[in-house]
Formats: C-alpha cells, sequence, structure tokens
C-alpha cells in the first residue's frame, strides 16, 4: 500500500483546511470567554485561562491514548499506516502538553500562590509530557521504518498503561487540584454559560487536534510517496 | 512451559557465566551504588537535616540508579559478534528469551542490591531491626515489574546509537510509581511502624508487577520478529 503524491497532498490540504476552522473556533472560544461568560466570583479574570488549559488537556490526553491504542493494532494489524498516524498524533500530543504545562502555572501563580506543586493531575500531564518526549527521543534514534514503528509502539502501549498507576500513586499522596466540576456524578457545578464555553472549547480543541494530525499524517504521506518516487 | 522455563534459565545461567568470568556489569554497579551512598551522604547539611530523614529516599534513588546501570548490560552484550543472531536463530522460543534475560537482570539488580542495603545501614545508621522482614518484601515487590520493563526497553535501545542516554529517559517515568510506593512504606516501615498499615501501597505494588510483568512478556517477542 504506497501512498501517492496526490493522496498525500489531498490529506495536506484537508487537514490545513480543518486546522484553519478549528483556529477560528479557537478565535470564537477566546471572544466567548471574555465577552459572553460570567466571571468568576473568587478568581477573577485569571479562571479564564481554564477555557483554553482543559480542552488542551482533553486534547493531550486523546492524543496520548490514541498514540497508545493505535501502537497496540500496528502490532496487531501491521499497517504501516497506523505507525504513521501515531506518530502525528505523539507530536500533536507534545504540543498540547506545551500549552497544558504553560497555561497551567500561569493560573496557578495568583491562584494556588505557587507555579507548581506536586498535585496528582499536574504531574500526570508532566508525565505525559516526558513519554511524548521519550517515544519521539526513541523514533529519531532508529533509522529502520519497520524498527522504529514495532519498537515506538511498544513504547506507546506500556506508556498508556503507566498511566492509570501514575495517577493512582500521586492520589495516594493526596492532591489540591479542583476537583472535578464536569465528570462527576453529580450535575455539574458550574453556570451554564460558563459550561456552554467549556464545551465549545473542548470541541474546538478536538477540532485542532484532528485538523493537526490530518495535516502531520499528509506529510508523513507526502514524504513515503516522495521516498518511493526517489528509490529511496 | 517447562521447556520454555528450562531454556530461560539456561540462557540466564549463561549470562551470569559470561559475568563470573569477566565482573564488569556488576563490579561497577556495586561500586557505583556506595559511590552515591557516599555523596548522598555529602550532599546535605549535617546540622539541619539528619541521615535518618534522608534514608529511604537514597536508599531508593540508589537502588534504581545502579539496578538501571546493569540493563544494558543484557543486549549490549548479544550485539557484539551478532551473538543476537544466533539465539534468535536458535529454536528457542521468544518467550524463552525474554524470560532468561527478565531473570539474569533480576540476579542482577538482586545482587546489587543484597551489597547496598548492608552499606547503607552502615553509613546511614539505620537500625533495621524488626523492620528488615517487611523492607525486603518492599524491594522484592518494588523490583519484579520494573526490571520487566526495563528488559523490554534494553532490548529496544542497545539498536539506537545512544543506548546509555536513551534508556533512563525512557524508563525513569515507568519507575515513579514504584519508587514512590517502595519510599513511602520504607520511611514508615524505618519509623518503627507495622508492615500491615502499608497493606494499600504494597497491593498497589504487586498490581503494577502482575501488570507490567504480563504485558512486557506479551509485547517482548514484536521486538524482534522482522
Amino acid at each position: 500500500m504506497i501512498p501517492t503524491l496526490d493522496d498525500a497532498h489531498a490529506t495536506i490540504r484537508r487537514g490545513l483546511l480543518i486546522t484553519a476552522l478549528a483556529l477560528a473556533g479557537v478565535g470564537a472560544v477566546i471572544v466567548m470567554a471574555l465577552w459572553m461568560t460570567p466571571t468568576e466570583v473568587r478568581q477573577g479574570l485569571a479562571q479564564k485561562i481554564f477555557y483554553l488549559h482543559a480542552p488542551s488537556a482533553w486534547a493531550g490526553l486523546l492524543a496520548f491514548s490514541l498514540t497508545g491504542i493505535t501502537g497496540g493494532l500496528y502490532l496487531w494489524l501491521r499497517d504501516p499506516r497506523l505507525d504513521l498516524f501515531s506518530e502525528a498524533s505523539a507530536e500533536v500530543g507534545l504540543v498540547f502538553g506545551v500549552i497544558v504545562l504553560t497555561t497551567g502555572p500561569i493560573w496557578g501563580k495568583p491562584i494556588w500562590g505557587t507555579w507548581w506543586t506536586w498535585d496528582a493531575r499536574l504531574t500526570l500531564t508532566l508525565f505525559l509530557f516526558f513519554l511524548f518526549v521519550g517515544y519521539m527521543a526513541l523514533r529519531n534514534a532508529l533509522s529502520d521504518p519497520a524498527e522504529r514503528a514495532r519498537f515506538s509502539a511498544v513504547v506507546g502501549i506500556l506508556g498508556l498503561l503507566l498511566v492509570p498507576f501514575v495517577h493512582l500513586s500521586v492520589y495516594m499522596f493526596r492532591t489540591l487540584h479542583p476537583q472535578p466540576v464536569l465528570l462527576k456524578p453529580s450535575a455539574p457545578s458550574m453556570d451554564p454559560r460558563m459550561l456552554r464555553t467549556l464545551l465549545t472549547s473542548v470541541g474546538v480543541f478536538t477540532l485542532l487536534y484532528i485538523g493537526f494530525v490530518t495535516t502531520r499524517y499528509g506529510l508523513s504521506l507526502r514524504r513515503e510517496a516522495r521516498g518511493v518516487a526517489d528509490g529511496d | 512451559m517447562t521447556e520454555t522455563l528450562r531454556l530461560a534459565v539456561v540462557l540466564a545461567a549463561k549470562d551470569l557465566r559470561v559475568e563470573r568470568r569477566s565482573r564488569t556489569a556488576l563490579v561497577s554497579a556495586v561500586v557505583f551504588a556506595a559511590l552515591v551512598l557516599v555523596i548522598f551522604n555529602f550532599a546535605r547539611d549535617p546540622a539541619t537535616v539528619t541521615a535518618k530523614m534522608l534514608a529511604p529516599s537514597v536508599l531508593w534513588v540508589t537502588f534504581t540508579f545502579a539496578s538501571m546501570l546493569t540493563f544494558n548490560r543484557a543486549f549490549s552484550l548479544e550485539k557484539e559478534n551478532a551473538a543476537i543472531d544466533g539465539l534468535l536463530l536458535s529454536p528457542m522460543p521468544r518467550g524463552a528469551l525474554f524470560l532468561g534475560k527478565y531473570l539474569a537482570n533480576l540476579a542482577f539488580v538482586g545482587t546489587v542490591q543484597a551489597v547496598t542495603l548492608p552499606l547503607f545501614v552502615l553509613f546511614f545508621n539505620v537500625g533495621l531491626g524488626q523492620a528488615l522482614g517487611g523492607l525486603l518484601l518492599t524491594i522484592v515487590l518494588a523490583t519484579i515489574g520494573f526490571v520487566a520493563i526495563g528488559t523490554v526497553f534494553s532490548a529496544m535501545v542497545v539498536r539506537t546509537r545512544f543506548a546509555d542516554l536513551m534508556l533512563p529517559m525512557l524508563l525513569l517515568p515507568f519507575l515513579v510509581p514504584p519508587v514512590m510506593g517502595a519510599v513511602a512504606v520504607t520511611t514508615r516501615l524505618l519509623s518503627g511502624r507495622p508492615l500491615s498499615e502499608q497493606m494499600a501501597w504494597l497491593r498497589f505494588l504487586g498490581v503494577y508487577d502482575v501488570v507490567f510483568l504480563t504485558i512486557c512478556a506479551m509485547v517482548f517477542p514484536a521486538i524482534f520478529d522482522e
């Protein structure tokens, strides 16, 4: 199954289109967050960063899970496209990881009084970030594509399994993160307008993830197609 | 199954025999562990931080760093003269290859720990007394799982150019949950609390071992099939 340059360019174009839509969506989310959502009573304006922070965390977690899952599928089906997807997803996940790890402390300093604390979810995010970095480093250190695909799939699967352990172990140390406001058993404890902005943002960031991954995947296809054309 | 086990023991015995004749990996790992203990002793202000306050962390940092040194040995040994090809061509199942390397690694890490623990007691003036049994159990539980992951990763990184840098980068995130549990249990055991209070952490370590030993044995063959 060899991709053609035309396929690759079509995928890249599709990815860029979705990304452009999603970036317009990010603009809309900022407008919604600043002018159409009430300001939180105790945290003031600092709370607005939450509408970018939490959805990025969601996109990062999505990226990470899909990297691990497609890695597992690769070991089973051995379709090189799955590996290209894993790679794209890991790179994009790294970007969202950086967003989470920078927006978090910016909010944490005025609200918690500290840039960083070893709370459960902070530690987990940092770990995901390190795992992604290790994953990419391993990929870059290997030259044989089949070997790279198998090895990174193994790291992806093990990394995915590590997540619950990191979460549980840090939790056993106690946590001071705001308790879950959305995915908890009782009704969400949030102003409906805040909830609307948050859910819009989650949708937008999911779209952004799809756009980035599609573009990146298309770039990999193009590299493969050119490699074939060059007789590489 | 018994055949796999037999082959694994043969392979592990081969690794240990090579080590007995060269004595490179084990001696350097043990000396490294002793040096880390010494450095830690001077990396604190004795007037403000007592040796006992730092002892559990020192023990586990030393264990993990010294263990990591022994992992790359397992497959870099086979890389010389392309010995790995011989192993892969032999009728030995991949499961036996994993188990053999795992057992050898376990023996190495166990030896390093067996030497480090008395040195630790000596340098840090820790009275183990009642805590010894519980501490040994904690050491075993915290080691089983991460040695399995180390075995898998070392088989992969040996194919890269920067194996010695790559292994810690991949492996250290996986060490944090067991080390966190082990340090928590060790701290309480050393301050005279009974082992029965630490069941939550011990169970956690046990689950970690079962999950990662199983999954490592499952994914290991994928590293070598071409």
